[in-house]
């Protein structure tokens, strides 16, 4: 199995080489074979006496991180999805793409998303899921964006990025959490513990991680935003990512883990309450459009809604009515996708109000098109199956327990989204093929499209067909094992096309009724979007957010990287202020011992009072030589004190220091201007002094409080006795310097002729400089 | 410009540089039993040879003095790990040292401390770098 996930990847490499030669063989012809022998080897396992299947591959074994590979009903039905329309969409895109594009970059893309897919159905290991999961955003990313010399590409593109990244990085947080509260890296482990997760007191935010995860991937509202612009990829892209499989992933992921939270009321209301607003959203807001794709993406995105609803409901009859469903909504919605590729290859148009009375010009394809809108649409005919999971999906919302508010209100929304279903479904088809023909505005003349990019199309329709005439053919070597992994109480299910006049019935006959009014009077009420959504769209929400985050992060780095030395210095020594100080403040950390301070003498008193006024002094000099030789003074002072402590190397160190950094001094200060008596405003000059005078005042209680604190023996008696007996001297310092320590001075010397190095060539660069 | 006459200063100079150098070898050698040192040493040296510069002016001194002072600085460094790569050959740690005592015809009993020549490369380094970063600037005509 691991072959059939990684066989994608590994040929993508190939691809390059193979694009090479494009101007003789289309490179899609060769990518066609993979997903077709995948294809083929997983449609072994479907039949009625199915068991799931596990093979584990290491990986990171240490951080119980393998590929854990897991093939039960609902993985299954996702992997033929992932290979079958993979399949039928390459063959499509040979057809589609001029050999002028740059096939190898598609190819390549198309290929890692289908691994990244395969491994997304297939993964047991939730961080090996989430790693996939992240692929196809990649990938996805990278197709969405695949004409990057359009504008509106990079937009759409950069949009479904941001959003469905930010709900896998909260998927990431939901899956650490799950993985720490049960131990286990395995979802069907995961699985035999759901007495601890349900109750687990985090239960509520796990829920809402990855329900942000699946429901951003899935397009769910409020997050739809993204797949409308995401409609700017290659047609091909959009009939495979946004219809049949990457917006599944949410659902897969919501179907996956439903074992998990379908004990937890939380999750029917959530879900249920999620997926219901958004299919009548997308629906609603669908019949807007006026662009083919831009139906369709709201279409998908109602669809989804819908399934997303059913598996809320959590009851065995909407779990089988979702299985279903997303294979039928796969197959109509895969080759209406076609079908608008098909008419935008043609016609040079995608705009439905430019479009019209195309059914004799293109016969085919509005033969397709009829089949598979009035499947989308769920008109009751039996052979299309959208009408079944119509109908069992009204059959689902009718008998729902828990929070009766929603469970009351369901049905009614669910009508209400199923009839703007089927307006806009007519609308597609109608808008399109019938009405007067209006040439003059195509950029093309339209023809019948050739045989090959009507082969994709045709098999999704017959499959339609097929499906509407035998749902039995479907159900139970294949529907039945699905739904049993999601709800495993489900039982079988025969599919009828007549069930006796019941609820649901009537509600699909209501559907059909008020669907052909509204369709009918379509100019009459369409100012009703003039009013809702009017002005309030999530598009709106997301270009603020985007944008406001640019400007107010780029408006607060300004403010505090001004480029001015004194403001980073007052925030350095201002943060380290109030940190140490209210740190040391709450842990009592300021002690005061008197108890082991020496005497103090009037020679000590006399030498510090000096450097106290040299210090001060040298504030108020407003000449540089001045200033230079009252710093001087303090120079001095501190050697003197060094001779009263009685430390004769440190004390003629720094004498002469002082007396050669003076030198240095003039000689520098003497080519600088003298020093300019600045104008700062009274509020500057506060801060300045607050900040210089807290510093100071905390050094010193720091100081205080070290030197009050004796918590351990000093080291030195070891040097003054062996100093002698080990170093051979008696002068301890220079033992400690050159022997005891001697890498200290080793490196000190050397930062010494660095900085002398660093003046020469300082110096000698700048004359350089001049002279050119 | 008008040049001063500066007998008293160069008079006294020649004095004092002198006394200042011998101090300053003194001081050097001492640094292992008295206060002093390579670092105190060197920067006194250092302090002699500015003197003559300023009383006789770089052409004279450079002229008297024909030192590079960036390769003493390389040459330190060099002897002073020198010193501390020697102790491998002995099998003992990066930067260990040892003494002994020695018999001199005219100073008697010396005692030698490889520690001393650890000192010199401190020396000459600080020799080195005070005399490039002062003539540097001092140089720079602009």
């Amino acid at each position: 199995m691991i072959y059939a996930v990684f066989a994608p990847l590994l040929f993508a490499i190939l691809v390059p080489w193979i694009s090479k030669h494009k101007d003789r063989i289309h490179t899609g012809i060769f990518v066609f074979f993979i997903p077709f022998i995948i294809f083929l080897y997983f449609i072994q396992f479907v039949g009625a006496d199915f068991s799931p299947i596990r093979e584990t591959y290491n990986w990171v074994p240490s951080l119980n991180m393998n590929f854990d590979f897991y093939l039960d009903g609902l993985s299954l039905l996702f992997v033929l999805l992932i290979s079958g329309i993979g399949s039928l969409v390459v063959l499509y895109s040979v057809f589609y793409l001029e050999k002028s594009e740059r096939l190898g970059h598609f190819y390549v893309f198309l290929l890692m998303f289908m691994a990244a897919m395969l491994g997304v159905v297939l993964s047991d290991n939730v961080f090996v899921l989430y790693a996939f999961w992240e692929l196809t955003s990649i990938s996805s990313f990278l197709l969405i964006g695949y004409w990057n010399f359009k504008e509106r590409s990079r937009y759409g593109a950069l949009k479904s990025m941001l959003i469905t990244v930010f709900g896998g990085l909260s998927l990431l947080g939901g899956f650490v959490l799950l993985t720490v509260i049960t131990g286990t890296t395995s979802i069907q482990g995961m699985i035999e513990q759901v007495d601890v997760i349900l109750a687990s007191k985090y239960l509520p935010l796990i829920l809402t991680f990855i329900l942000l995860g699946a429901f951003t991937k899935s397009a769910q509202f409020p997050f739809h935003i993204w797949l409308p612009d995401a409609m700017e990829a290659p047609t091909p892209v959009s009939a495979y990512l946004h219809s049949a499989t990457m917006v599944k992933a949410g659902i897969f992921l919501v179907a996956r883990f439903s074992p998990i939270f379908a004990g937890y009321e939380g999750f029917f209301i959530s879900v249920s309450l999620v997926g219901i607003v958004t299919l009548c959203w997308g629906s609603y807001m669908a019949v807007r459009q006026t662009d083919l794709k831009g139906i369709l993406a709201f279409s998908t995105i109602s669809q989804l809604g819908m399934i997303m609803a059913m598996l809320g409901f959590g009851t065995e009859a909407a779990v089988f009515a979702a299985v279903f469903h997303i294979l039928n909504h796969a197959t109509f919605k895969g080759s209406l996708f076609m079908v608008a590729g098909i008419i935008d290859h043609e016609t040079g148009t995608r705009d439905i109000r430019k479009l019209g009375g195309l059914i004799t010009l293109m016969p085919m394809t509005a033969t397709l098109a009829v089949f598979a809108t009035f499947s989308m649409a769920g008109v009751p005919l039996p052979f299309l199956n959208g009408f079944y999971s119509k109908e069992l999906f009204f059959d689902a919302t009718i008998d729902l327990e828990g929070a009766a508010w929603l469970s009351q209100a369901i049905p009614y929304l669910a009508v209400l989204g199923s009839i703007f279903t089927f307006v806009y479904s007519m609308y597609f088809f109608f808008g399109v093929f019938t009405g007067p023909k209006q040439l003059e505005q195509l950029p093309k003349k339209p023809h019948e499209a050739p045989f090959g990019m009507l082969i994709s199309p045709i098999i999704l329709v017959l499959g339609v067909i097929l499906i509407g005439i035998f749902p039995e053919m479907v159900n139970a070597p294949f529907l039945q094992h699905a739904a049993e992994s999601v709800n495993k109480n489900v039982e079988y299910h025969k599919v009828y096309f007549w069930h006796g006049f019941n609820t649901p019935l009537m509600m699909s006959l209501t559907v059909v009724g008020a669907g052909i009014i509204l369709f009918v009077t379509r100019r009459k009420w369409d100012k009703v979007y003039h009013v809702l959504p009017g002005k309030l769209s999530f598009n709106r929400v997301y270009n603020f957010i985007v944008e406001k985050m640019d400007t107010y992060s780029a408006a607060i780095t300004n403010t505090y990287m001004t480029g001015s030395l004194r403001t980073y210095m007052v925030l350095i020594l201002g943060a380290t202020l109030i940190v140490t100080a209210g740190y040391m403040f709450l842990t009592d950390g300021f002690t005061i011992n008197v108890g082991n301070l020496a005497e103090v003498t009037v020679l000590e008193v006399a030498v510090v009072i000096t450097i106290i006024i040299g210090a001060i002094a040298t504030l108020f000099m407003r000449n540089n030589i001045a200033a230079i030789l009252v710093t001087g003074i303090v120079g001095y002072g501190v050697a003197t004190l060094f001779v009263i402590y009685r430390a004769p190397d440190i004390a003629l160190t720094q004498l002469v220091v002082e007396t050669v950094s003076i030198a240095l001094f003039l000689l520098c200060f003497y080519h600088l201007p003298n020093l300019q008596k600045r104008e700062e405003a009274p509020k500057t000059k506060l801060t300045n002094f607050f900040i210089s005078a807290g510093f100071g005042l905390l050094i010193t209680l720091v100081g205080i409080s070290a030197h009050s604190s004796d918590w351990f023996d000093s080291i030195s008696s070891y040097f003054v006795e062996n100093s002698y007996k080990l170093g051979g001297g008696d002068n301890i310092v220079n033992v400690i310097l050159v022997d005891f320590r001697g890498l200290d001075t080793l490196f000190e010397i050397a930062v010494l002729g660095i900085a002398a190095l660093a003046v020469v060539a300082l110096i000698k660069m700048k004359k350089k400089k001049g002279a050119e | 410009m008008i040049r001063p006459n500066n007998l008293i200063l160069r008079t006294t100079t020649s004095l004092i540089a002198f006394l200042l150098l011998g101090f300053s070898i003194y001081s050097f050698f001492a640094g292992h039993n008295a206060p002093g040192g390579g670092f105190i040493g060197g920067l006194m040296t250092a302090g002699a040879i500015l003197l003559l510069y300023m009383s006789y002016g770089i052409e004279t001194v450079d002229e008297m003095l024909p030192i590079n002072y960036t390769t003493l600085i390389s040459s330190g460094l060099a002897i002073a790990v020198g010193t501390g790569v020697g102790s491998f050959i002995f099998g003992a740690p990066f930067l260990s040292h040892t003494f002994g005592y020695f018999h001199f015809p005219i100073f008697g009993e010396v005692e030698l401390a490889t520690a001393m020549l650890f000192d010199l490369g401190v020396y000459l380094t600080v020799v080195g770098v005070v005399m490039t970063i002062i003539l540097t600037i001092a140089n720079d005509q602009e």
